[in-house]
């Protein structure tokens, strides 16, 4: 039996941030239920790249696919009050949990902020999912996960000191967002089994980013220091960084933290000369040299491919890795053997990777064991067999649009 | 801050081993954030880890370090030298009443001590433990060594970041220690889920390389999907176009940089009509950009000669702007888009003022307090908070061995001695 059988959660969410958080639920057996409208889809079915083969279509979405697995998706339109108000409090009635990550205000605008929805289901546990939290004086702004790690410090932090800071690929700190949102619930679960409370969760994506950020934080706040971007160097390691292997575009990563790693290294390359130079004796001199020192290990790297380089440096025991691709992490051996993906068949993409979670649970194996459902695909099934309307009642929220 | 307060977390009936290293200090600290009893357990002498800096004062002394501050918050500290046989008798002791122990040793360390799952399971069959490692528990790297630089690396994250000309790139601050602790917090707190249910504990499998691979959200996708590879491009976004198009992200401003990105979609639709009408205001706005119909602008199918021809107006008006009025505009505009900012600017944000997200916190040890950034959700019922500094070495080793084992003061003078403590 996976650990979270007979969890029911409710997503009122879209893109990454709320969903995400469902999916790592999902994946250990929670029943989650996806609810989108076909006036207002999830924006990665509607407008956010890759789709099958560059074309776009509402179940050809890779983002979606990868957040939504083992769900079901339902269509409900919120804006055709009061039926469809009524219809999504029968469902949070239903459920044990809501996730939502709409802008602040919007789900009290809609008659269903937490305020309302305790006093149909008192033990609810909801998690408001927002860029800058419920409150404060930016609390309405909306924005994505993109840009808000800029906000909160991140791009500031990547690059070169005297160039212009550089991305983190999609909406990275969602992510942080989502391990933190998926925690919190997981706690208030564990409260309300105890005490029979709910709990209305805020999460500012904003402050959860800035958990990852606390030495450097204190690091202004005790010495005044602002931490810049420095590229790949590191001020306990060197040589600390990124060099070039054989083939096209391919690279390693060595890190050095101690004498005996130096010398683990040395002996690996062989001890050419330049390493008995005074400027490579100690962690000081390396740091004042590392450029050139870049430079000639960057020279030894040359002739090996990144795996030989990973290889032989950790068998000497130094730290060293490959650099993979967005390729190569489907066949990576350790992520393969794992098993980090699952291969699973969807009608309109085809083969797809779902992603398995990073920890597992040696005695209640997780999933993902279903791909993620196509748009209003479990509608029928989750009205009528899990929710219990009719199909009189059925038919008539389809006719009024409820259902949409 | 009395620690007793820790009570009004959620999670505060249960007690946590932390033997881990910085690759997963953040997970017991979660665990405390949310109320747990998270006891950090140190080799004699402290924890390597506490060479890492910054440091207070910039003095590099394992009892300084900003780092061990910010994510070991929330624990008590004992020491303990689990390579001696008593050492391994008063932990097997400790096991027997926690409900979760957290390690980041390589795997097959603990087996040889006796202390593996097997044997952690036949004195607490409850107990929770969760492994954390740079690679996980089997498989070809499984003993291979990591920091944050080949975990971001073996994740593919850096094959992301830097310019196309130049290396790969990681982030300065090491970022994958993050992620992989708050994780496994969510994996330990799944099994534990499962544990107050069936009464069954079990091994969590935590692998930062696996972590990270949220980092980059759905990069990998576009090869699954379409055999598109996805690489570092410096300062510009891709994947946003099927015609290939890439964005820039990234504009230098009067005092630094900005982030905005040219969007699609209704959130995108909007702040470019917002950003014209504010360009226009300032006399910035050329006729093609304000004669743009933004309801039809589909993000997904436009090209690069397109992309650059709005871009380049939009370079020109960003260089008046500092970050400061780009934010004010962003938030009275409902636009999208944020300036680039340092932990300078993080502290001065009147947000997190509003929400008392910043807690002080005593250190009287150095005789002052520091502002630490503080709990990272709000909870209608409960708390979640730092309820005490980060603990010094052996700070409560009196604690648990005098009171909680209820050991001699002399006994624990021999222990010292033998170095077992």
């Amino acid at each position: 039996m996976q650990s979270l059988k007979g969890v029911k959660i409710v997503e009122f969410a879209a893109f990454a941030a709320g969903p995400a958080v469902g999916k790592h639920l999902a994946d250990h057996g929670a029943t989650v239920v996806h609810i989108e409208s076909r006036a207002r889809l999830d924006g990665f079915r509607a407008h956010y790249p890759p789709y099958k083969d560059n074309i776009h279509g509402l179940n050809r979405s890779g983002l979606f696919s990868l957040c939504n697995n083992d769900k079901l998706d339902i269509t409900l339109n919120l804006k055709k009050t009061p039926q469809a108000t009524e219809l999504a409090k029968k469902i949070v009635a239903w459920s044990d949990v809501v996730i939502e990550n709409f802008s602040p205000g919007t789900m009290a605008r809609l008659g269903l902020d937490y305020q309302s929805l305790e006093k149909i289901k008192p033990d609810l546990i909801m998690l408001s999912s927002s860029n800058l939290g419920q409150s404060g004086p930016h609390a309405h702004h909306a924005g994505f996960g993109s840009q808000l790690s800029s906000l909160a410090g991140f791009t500031h932090l990547t690059g070169y000191p005297d160039g212009s800071p550089q991305i983190l690929y999609g909406p990275y700190i969602d992510y942080i967002a989502v391990a933190y949102g998926a925690v919190a619930i997981l706690a208030a679960l564990d409260y309300k089994r105890r005490t029979g409370k709910g709990n209305h969760i805020d999460t500012a994506q904003y402050e959860t980013g800035l958990q990852y950020l606390a030495p450097i934080l204190l690091d202004y706040k005790v010495n005044g220091r602002v931490t810049g971007r420095n590229a790949n160097r590191d001020p306990y390691a060197s040589p600390h960084g990124a060099y070039p292997c054989k083939g096209d575009d391919h690279w390693c990563v060595i890190s050095v933290h101690s004498e005996s790693e130096w010398k683990a290294l040395c002996s690996v390359m062989g001890n050419p000369g330049w390493t008995s130079d005074p400027k490579f004796s100690s962690h000081k001199s390396r740091k004042a040299n590392e450029d050139e020192l870049d430079q000639r290990i960057g020279e030894w790297t040359t002739g090996f491919s990144a795996q030989e380089v990973m290889e032989k440096l950790q068998s000497a025991g130094v730290r060293a890795a490959i650099v993979n691709t967005m390729k190569d992490v489907y066949t990576d051996p350790q992520l393969s053997q794992r098993p980090q993906w699952v291969e699973l068949e969807h009608p309109e993409i085809g083969k797809m990777h779902y992603q398995r979670p990073p920890f597992l649970l040696t005695k209640t194996p997780p999933g993902p064991s279903k791909r993620d459902p196509l748009l209003a695909e479990s509608n029928e099934h989750f009205y009528k067999d899990l929710l219990g309307l009719s199909q009189q009642e059925y038919n008539q929220l389809v006719e009024a649009e409820v259902i949409f | 801050m009395a620690a007793a307060d820790r009570k009004a977390g959620l999670l505060s009936p249960y007690r946590v081993l932390d033997l881990s290293n910085e690759l997963g200090f953040l997970c017991g600290k979660i665990l405390g954030d949310l109320g747990a009893d998270v006891i950090k357990i140190e080799p004699p002498g402290g924890e390597p880890a506490r060479t890492l800096g910054p440091f207070y004062g910039d003095q590099a002394d394992p009892e300084k370090s900003l780092f061990w501050f910010g994510f070991n918050n929330n624990k008590r500290g004992i020491t303990l030298n689990l390579e001696s046989a008593r050492g391994r008798e008063l932990f097997a002791e400790l096991v027997a009443k926690a409900d979760f122990v957290i390690e980041t040793f390589t795997p097959g360390y603990l087996d040889s001590l006796n202390l593996g799952y097997a044997a952690l399971a036949k004195i607490n069959s409850r107990l929770v433990l969760t492994s954390i490692t740079p690679f996980g528990q089997t498989g070809p790297y499984s003993k291979f060594k990591a920091s944050d630089i080949e975990i971001m690396a073996a994740s593919g994250c850096m094959s992301l970041t830097g310019d196309p000309d130049r290396p790969p790139l990681r982030v300065t601050f090491p970022q994958s220690y993050g992620w992989t602790g708050s994780y496994a917090a969510m994996g330990a707190l799944i099994a534990h889920y499962h544990r107050e249910l069936t009464g069954e504990g079990q091994q969590v499998d935590v692998s930062a390389q696996a972590c990270l691979l949220w980092a980059f959200s759905h990069a990998h996708t576009f090869w699954d999907l379409n055999r598109q590879l996805e690489k570092r491009a410096g300062s510009f976004m891709t994947g946003r176009s099927i015609t290939g198009a890439r964005m820039r992200v990234f504009w230098p401003c009067q005092d630094g940089y900005l982030n905005f990105i040219i969007y699609g979609g209704e959130a995108g639709r909007r702040t470019n009509q917002a950003l014209v009408e504010w360009m226009d205001s300032k006399g910035m706005a050329p006729d093609f950009l304000k004669q743009k119909d933004w309801k039809t602008f589909d993000i997904a199918q436009v090209d690069q000669e397109e992309i650059d021809r709005m871009e380049a107006p939009i370079g020109n008006f960003f260089q008046g702007v500092t970050k400061a009025e780009f934010f004010k505009e962003v938030v009275k505009r409902q636009m999208l888009g944020y300036p680039v900012a340092s932990v300078k600017e993080i502290f001065a944000d009147p947000q997190h003022q509003a929400r008392s997200f910043w807690q002080t916190i005593e250190h009287p040890e150095l005789q002052t307090s520091i502002d630490y950034p503080g709990g990272f959700a709000k909870f209608s019922n409960g708390a979640c908070k730092i309820w005490r500094r980060a603990p010094l070495i052996g700070e409560h080793n009196q604690e648990i061995y005098g009171q909680e084992l209820a050991m001699s003061p002399a006994e624990i003078a021999e222990l010292k001695k033998q170095g077992v403590i």
